[in-house]
């Protein structure tokens, strides 16, 4: 085990005389790195085990593999006893779940504090091994198909979202949905589950958070326990594809039954967090400066001054491996025209490139987004997934820490070098979803 | 395939932890009472700079007069929206600009407000949230403003699978009753709301007598006595009363077909069912564990761990004031959407004839008494819970006396409640699709009417 990394506070400088949070981080001999965020305040505790592997790091026809084989680490894990894990998990009270997205695979459970050792034991068996019988692969085939039917194939608005998505990217390989093309996950068999599994779920490619009623050193005793003899896979860093330069827009329309109420977006690509680092802190400014609630430029603007809109805003998702999107939605008043909309929302763009942001509009942001930093440390699971999401879409512990500082020295003039680097039309998505004629 | 092999002591490990027992925790709740005498729960803790007050009042969208369906639910969009000498603009920016998070819900018998502010800006907050709730203002512009939006909503929502599953059944449920009508209202019973029916509604709504607060973080008992009579001191005194009608399930064993052209079939299932109030709740309580309660529990087990049915599927009690049922609902490809409700139906033939099994009801009161812990690791999470304790008149000691009110329950009451809760004949399902081998016995009611 090497020695302790780094022991920081994220809540430094709070006026109020608070516990800070402590986020502690140390790194086992066989590569996994573990994050301990200890907050005493409920007798719980959340484990976070991260990999890094996503959906984006699919071989081309394989979409859906990573979502399939989180879902069979479900049924694979061997625990020594009658039951499965998910039932011992239930026994303690434990509550469990995982997700996957393009960059990553996580596995959670929260269970009260003095059962730690259960969850963490057996999370570090189905690293250690898979085994999926075929009948069970076939069943969960089934369900995960009909996951995609209850998220996507039943839903026009998803549908059309998923297409817009495809559209985003030329090569880049955030255009496949994570749940996978339907034909493609038909065609995934048990090899390429454990292929898969045995390609990436090593301690070597894998982060665990520990947050809630616990010591770092006791989250130190217990790692090198139950990970501690896990071999180290050799696994190399993620190589993904480059996104050629974009040089023309995109358009998509579609009509539906289903939708009632008209609605509008558009994406351009823009670096995030690993991308361009200073460049996301003064998107997350600007994200908050046009789309903050209701006193956001965009909902001000559409929404309660010219009345064009019901819903106007913009969002920003700065933790990705590769490029990301900022993007505009806005939904239209009776009888506004899509077109309307677009137009308004590009002459708030245009202002934006031609003025910038007031001083005013950049401190009240940033204020805003240091306190919320505060109010998301309420809940420890929370913290654990944010922390988590960013280590393994590249970001460091340190750069964690001081995001608060980071997001605080954006001045107005990155703002707007930053948005004149992004908006720009041929780099963009614009998608428009109206009810079907009548 | 390769077979791994841990050491032993692993497995041995999980045993030792299993034998443990759960830890004792205790949560500090102070009973405060104002000078005023409005009383309160609170969990005080200065870890946070963070403070959170949920005010819960004892009526809702029940209260909408007919014809001004989804009044209340307007309501709870416009408190926010401007109050006292502050204009929306105002009232939003000082809300935003300051991270204060103020917030109202209706539901159909109650109305919640949520407050989450940082210690060092609470004193604006409870200001704001005062004038919100005692001089709200429902100018024309954000009504109109809130009105569109909503009505958009009901667009957006109206042709969903789940939207239209809900609406059948909840019409086919409790025709005529309050209970089906939208809790957000109609395009045209929107259109009828005017500034004065807003303006008649708020005191009625938001009155003293049988409000329930609960508080959790930076405050000094002190201070939240002070901090309520602030708040709430000068509310009218008594809410409007609303008589609703007890109602029963009108077509228990009815299957519904509402013709879509989806994927997938959405179904919604249940019959009557037994209230917070009954001797037999937490016999309930446990059995419902047993049958829905996520991994390995029946429905989920027949349905999705051994069949591949469904993606998920969910059942537990929907609780009403003058009403309960027990209701389900799963989805499902069309093609294996009859023989998703034969399962279920042979999963509570089962339940009834022969109860739960001893290790079932060990795991399920296990799972109850452990996860507790669980839902107090936020503070919204301890607010919800000492509100719910405070609905349900359960005494402030609930949490402690808990765990001995689950294990007092036996496997002979557990069967005998099984036989009582659990009736194959009476469930009723709302199909949703196009599902082959599914008979109808009734036609689908008209929904809402149409904008």
């Amino acid at each position: 085990m090497l020695a302790v990394a780094v022991a920081v506070v994220l809540l430094a400088g709070s006026r109020s005389e608070a516990d800070p949070l402590e986020i502690a981080g140390f790194r086992l001999d066989n590569g996994l790195e573990v994050v301990v965020i200890s907050d005493h305040r409920a007798p719980v505790v959340t484990q976070m085990l991260w990999y890094r592997v996503g959906s984006a790091d699919e071989e081309p026809g394989k979409s859906g593999l990573a979502h399939l084989v989180e879902h069979l680490m479900f049924r694979g894990v061997r625990t020594g006893e009658q039951v499965d894990a998910s039932t011992l998990i239930k026994r303690i009270g434990g509550e469990e779940n995982a997700f996957t997205s393009h960059d990553y695979t996580a596995y959670h459970q929260t269970v009260v504090s003095n059962r730690l050792d259960v969850i963490m034991q057996l999370e570090a068996r189905r690293m250690a091994g898979l085994e999926v019988p075929a009948a069970d692969l076939e069943i969960e085939r089934k369900v995960v198909l009909e996951e995609r039917f209850v998220r996507v194939a039943n839903s026009d608005a998803a549908r059309f979202r998923e297409q817009v998505n495809a559209a985003t990217w030329l090569a880049y390989p955030y255009r496949l949905p994570v749940i996978g093309w339907e034909h493609e996950i038909r065609a995934l068999e048990l090899d390429d589950v454990l292929e898969f599994h045995r390609r990436w779920y090593g301690p070597d490619n894998a982060v665990l958070v520990l947050a809630g009623d616990l010591t770092e050193a006791r989250a130190r005793e217990l790692a090198r326990r139950y990970y501690g003899a896990i071999p180290r896979r050799g696994i190399a860093p993620r190589s993904r594809v480059r996104e050629p330069e974009q040089v023309v827009p995109r358009r998509l329309a579609m009509r539906s039954p289903q939708v009632g109420q008209p609605s509008w977006q558009r994406r351009y690509i823009a670096p995030g967090y690993a991308t361009g680092l200073d460049d996301a802190h003064a998107l997350e400014v600007l994200s908050v400066v046009l789309g903050g609630g209701t006193t956001g430029r965009l909902y001000r603007s559409l929404v309660v001054e010219q009345k064009l809109a019901v819903s106007a805003g913009c969002w920003y998702r700065g933790d990705a491996l590769g490029p990301t999107t900022f993007g505009f939605y806005a939904s239209p008043s009776p009888g506004v025209g899509l077109d309307v909309l677009e137009a308004a929302v590009e002459a708030e763009v245009n202002r934006l490139l031609a003025e910038g942001v007031t001083a005013r509009e950049r401190d009240t942001a940033v204020r805003r987004l240091r306190r919320s930093v505060i109010l998301e440390s309420d809940t420890v699971s929370g913290s654990a997934r944010i922390i988590g999401a960013a280590l393994v879409t590249g970001r460091s512990l340190e750069a964690i820490r001081s995001w608060p500082e980071r997001v605080a020295a954006v001045t107005v003039d990155d703002i707007r070098r930053v948005a004149a680097s992004v908006f720009r039309l041929e780099r963009s998505v614009t998608g428009e979803l109206r009810p079907s004629r009548p | 395939m390769k077979q791994r092999s841990f050491p032993r002591w692993q497995c041995l490990a999980v045993l030792v932890m299993l034998a443990w027992p759960s830890t004792a925790f205790a949560l500090d709740i102070i009973p405060v009472t104002s000078p005023g005498g409005i009383r309160a729960w609170l969990v005080e803790d200065h870890r946070r700079p963070i403070i959170t007050v949920m005010v819960r009042f004892p009526t809702g969208s029940v209260a909408d007069p007919a014809g001004r369906e989804g009044l209340v639910h307007l309501a709870t969009g416009l408190f926010d929206e401007g109050a006292g000498d502050l204009a929306s603009d105002a009232f939003r920016a000082s809300l935003e600009e300051q991270s204060i998070a103020l917030g109202f819900a209706a539901r159909r018998e109650s109305l919640t407000m949520s407050l989450m502010t940082l210690t060092e800006t609470s004193d604006l907050a409870f200001k704001l949230a005062h004038l919100a709730l005692s001089r709200p203002r429902f100018d024309p512009g954000p009504l109109e403003r809130v009105r569109n939006q909503v009505i958009a909503g009901i667009r957006a929502r109206r042709e969903r699978p789940g939207t239209i599953t809900w609406r059948t059944w909840w019409t086919s449920a409790f025709p005529g009753h309050p209970y089906s009508r939208p809790l957000r209202g109609t395009i045209d019973s929107l259109r009828r709301i005017t500034r004065d029916d807003l303006l008649a509604l708020a005191p009625d709504l938001l009155a003293r007598d049988g409000v329930l607060v609960a508080a959790v973080g930076d405050i000094t008992p002190d201070r939240l006595g002070s901090v309520l009579d602030d708040m709430l001191g000068d509310l009218a005194g008594s809410p409007v009363r609303v008589p609703v009608p007890e109602v029963a399930h009108a077509r228990p064993g009815a299957v519904t077909v509402v013709d879509r052209d989806l994927a997938q079939s959405v179904i919604v299932f249940g019959h009557d069912g037994i209230g917070r109030d009954d001797p037999d709740w937490y016999a309930a309580v446990i059995l419902f564990e047993v049958l829905a309660g996520g991994h390995g529990s029946r429905l989920r087990k027949e349905l999705r761990e051994t069949r591949g049915l469904t993606y998920s599927v969910s059942a537990g009690p929907v609780l009403f004031d003058h009403a309960a049922l027990v209701t389900g609902r799963v989805s499902t490809g069309n093609s294996r959407a009859a023989e998703t409700i034969a399962h279920i139906r042979a999963v509570w033939r089962d339940f009834a004839a022969n109860g739960p099994t001893e290790q079932e009801v060990h795991d399920a009161k296990e799972y109850i008494k452990g996860s507790r812990a669980l839902r107090l690791a936020s503070s919204p999470g301890i607010a919800r819970t000492l509100l719910g304790i405070q609905v349900a008149e359960l005494g402030i000691d609930y949490l402690d006396r808990q765990p001995a009110m689950v294990d007092a329950v036996s496997m002979h009451d557990l069967r005998r409640v099984a036989a009582r809760l659990f009736r194959e004949r009476e469930l009723a399902f709302v199909v949703v699709g196009r599902p082959s081998g599914v008979e109808a016995t009734h036609h689908a009611p008209e929904g809402p009417p149409p904008g």
